[in-house]
């Protein structure tokens, strides 16, 4: 396994450069996971307005791979509908543990080589997990409706 | 022997990982087996596979004999009084937690304090804490010097009239220190507490004499010094065994069975309910073996020397951290690379064949003391040598290149 096959260009940019990175001043849900082999923590905030990640940000310290991977992963919901934010982050979780073969749209492939680091899984999708708690969370909770996500 | 013959007699020494020769730098989390522990172990189930205790026949005869000159093999090996003072566990785990409940759960009583360190690892705390809201008894902690040492006069400072228990790693597997327990088993008993020692990173790497320690309780782990994993050993003074209640209740360790009630063996055999690790045991013998041929006190000093040179060599690598004192250090060295992660570093240092570990290495109140998520740690042991120690320095140099492409 040649290193640069786990860690490629992109992975290393992000975990130099990761975007959103930090808290919201006001999220509308928030979800902290800790990961106990490696003692790291990482919080998920999502700011929604009008069914749609308006805002999101992750703060907390972790290894390239989860740091690469949060960030990717803000980058890439803001904007989106809710449901699809949730089809984004099941979708990579999907493809990182091997029950679906290709990766969702975007710069996910690049985190392909997590695939063959069994533990390293939890590391790359440590953010996506809190992200969907975050909005389990906002479904529970009567302030903010929306209706339930289809199983895909 | 010369450690080229040491390493002849590691099996695992002479594979490839990732296209280099192993250097294996994570015997605290488990040591590698020397061929003589694979062979017994080997030899129990391809000669005399029988159950212990139980069967009049030859087979059981010899597998009884090889278990209990086991427990022989122990107890000269800690300078223990007795073989009965010798209870077979599945680890320090087992045994701490055989004290902790057996000992602690039938002795405290609501105010009572158990005395221990902030750096123990969580099977010397999470069993305490479980028995301290059980019975009412307080955990009160020792604080730690600027350099993460024990001073006797920090125990001091806890000790009270109220303390029962004091229980204590001998060394530690972060800091690579040793507690002064000889001192502090004589603190420990002026207070009329009993003294529990976590010995599973001192007994495989110096010699341990209970008797000189005064320790009350010292548990250990067969796998760390090249035994077998699932089996272990808990040494008791034979007046505080026979106040300890059992984990396990069920087969051998029982004397009379009615249908209301029953009365139970006299230790060790109390606390060994249902059928052992058998084969692990005949392991850890063997494993004792090697040891005591090679030499306790060689072993000692071969593993102070690499932790020393080790210290030093990455103390002059830029952007390491070391975690502890900066001399006196027992086999092993936590450090962090500045600005890249302990996984990405451990990634990366296998992709040369060289395995350390990373994490919060079980010890999650000394890394918050610490103010880390987590460390890298490399530990040695007697088949090591000088060159694995260069292979991480050249690992690490070339870890911050690839992650700051210096
Ligand atoms: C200091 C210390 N205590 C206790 C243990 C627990 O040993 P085991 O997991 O073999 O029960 C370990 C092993 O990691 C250790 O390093």
């Amino acid at each position: 396994m040649e290193l640069d096959e786990l860690y490629r260009e992109v992975i290393l940019d992000h975990n130099q450069n990761p975007r959103r990175h930090g808290r919201l001043t006001d999220p509308s849900a928030s979800q902290g996971l800790y990961n106990p082999t490696c003692g790291d923590r990482i919080t998920v905030d999502v700011q929604v307005r009008d069914e749609k990640v308006a805002d999101a940000a992750f703060d907390g310290h972790g290894c390239s791979i989860s740091t690469a991977s949060a960030s990717m992963l803000m980058d890439s919901i803001v904007g989106q509908p809710l449901d699809e934010a949730r089809r984004t982050a099941r979708g990579f979780i999907d493809f990182i543990t091997g029950r679906r073969e290709e990766p969702p749209p975007g710069e996910w492939d690049s985190l392909a080589g997590v695939r063959r680091f069994a533990s390293r899984v939890k590391c790359a999708t440590l953010a996506h997990n809190a992200l969907l708690q975050a909005l389990d969370e906002l479904q529970a909770d009567p302030a903010h409706p929306e209706s339930p996500p289809k199983d895909d | 022997m010369a450690t080229k013959t040491i390493r002849e007699q590691y099996p695992v020494l002479s594979r490839q990982v990732n296209g280099h020769r192993l250097v294996y730098l994570d015997s605290a989390a488990t040591a590698l087996k020397p061929q003589s522990v694979i062979d017994a172990e080997r030899a129990y189930y391809e000669h005399y596979t029988a159950n212990v205790h139980r069967s009049v026949h030859t087979l059981g005869e010899e597998a009884t004999g090889a278990y209990e000159a086991a427990r022989g093999r122990v107890r000269s090996f800690l300078n223990a009084g007795a073989d009965d003072e010798i209870v077979f566990t599945h680890g320090a785990t087992e045994g701490l937690n055989l004290v902790a409940h057996g000992y602690g759960g039938t002795h405290l009583q609501p105010g009572d304090e158990i005395v221990m360190t902030p750096a123990e690892h969580h099977s010397n705390l999470v069993p305490w804490q479980q028995v301290a809201a059980r019975t009412g008894a307080r955990l009160r902690f020792v604080e730690l010097g600027a350099d993460g040492t024990v001073s006797l006069d920090a125990v001091r400072a806890v000790l009270s009239p109220r303390t029962r228990v004091v229980s204590m790693f001998h060394s530690s597997n972060v800091l690579g220190t040793v507690n002064p327990i000889a001192d502090i088993a004589r603190e420990a008993h002026r207070v009329g507490a009993v003294m529990v020692v976590d010995g599973a990173q001192s007994v495989p790497h110096m010699p341990v004499d209970v008797a000189a320690l005064d320790a009350d309780f010292l548990a250990f782990s067969a796998h760390k010094l090249g035994g077998p994993t699932g089996v272990g050993a808990l040494y008791g003074k034979r007046a505080l065994l026979a106040e300890t209640a059992p984990l396990y209740f069920g087969g051998e360790m029982i004397e009379q069975v009615e249908r209301e009630h029953s009365t139970f063996k006299a230790p060790p055999e109390r606390f060994e309910g249902g059928t052992p690790h058998i084969a692990g045991v005949i392991g850890l013998g063997a494993a004792l073996t090697f040891l005591s041929e090679v030499g306790m006190e060689r072993i000692y000093q071969h593993d102070r020397e690499l932790a020393a040179l080790a210290y030093d060599r990455l103390a002059q690598v830029d952007g390491i951290e070391i975690y502890g004192p900066d001399h006196d250090r027992q086999s092993l060295v936590a450090f962090n690379v500045k600005g890249v992660h302990p996984h990405d570093v451990a990634q990366v240092l296998d992709a040369r064949g060289i395995a350390v570990r990373a994490g919060h290495h079980c010890c999650q109140p000394l890394m918050s003391w610490l103010d880390v998520g987590s460390t890298v740690r490399a530990s040695f042991y007697l088949y090591n040598e000088p060159d694995d120690i260069e292979a991480l320095v050249e690992g690490l140099q070339h870890t911050v290149r690839f992650f700051h492409g210096a």
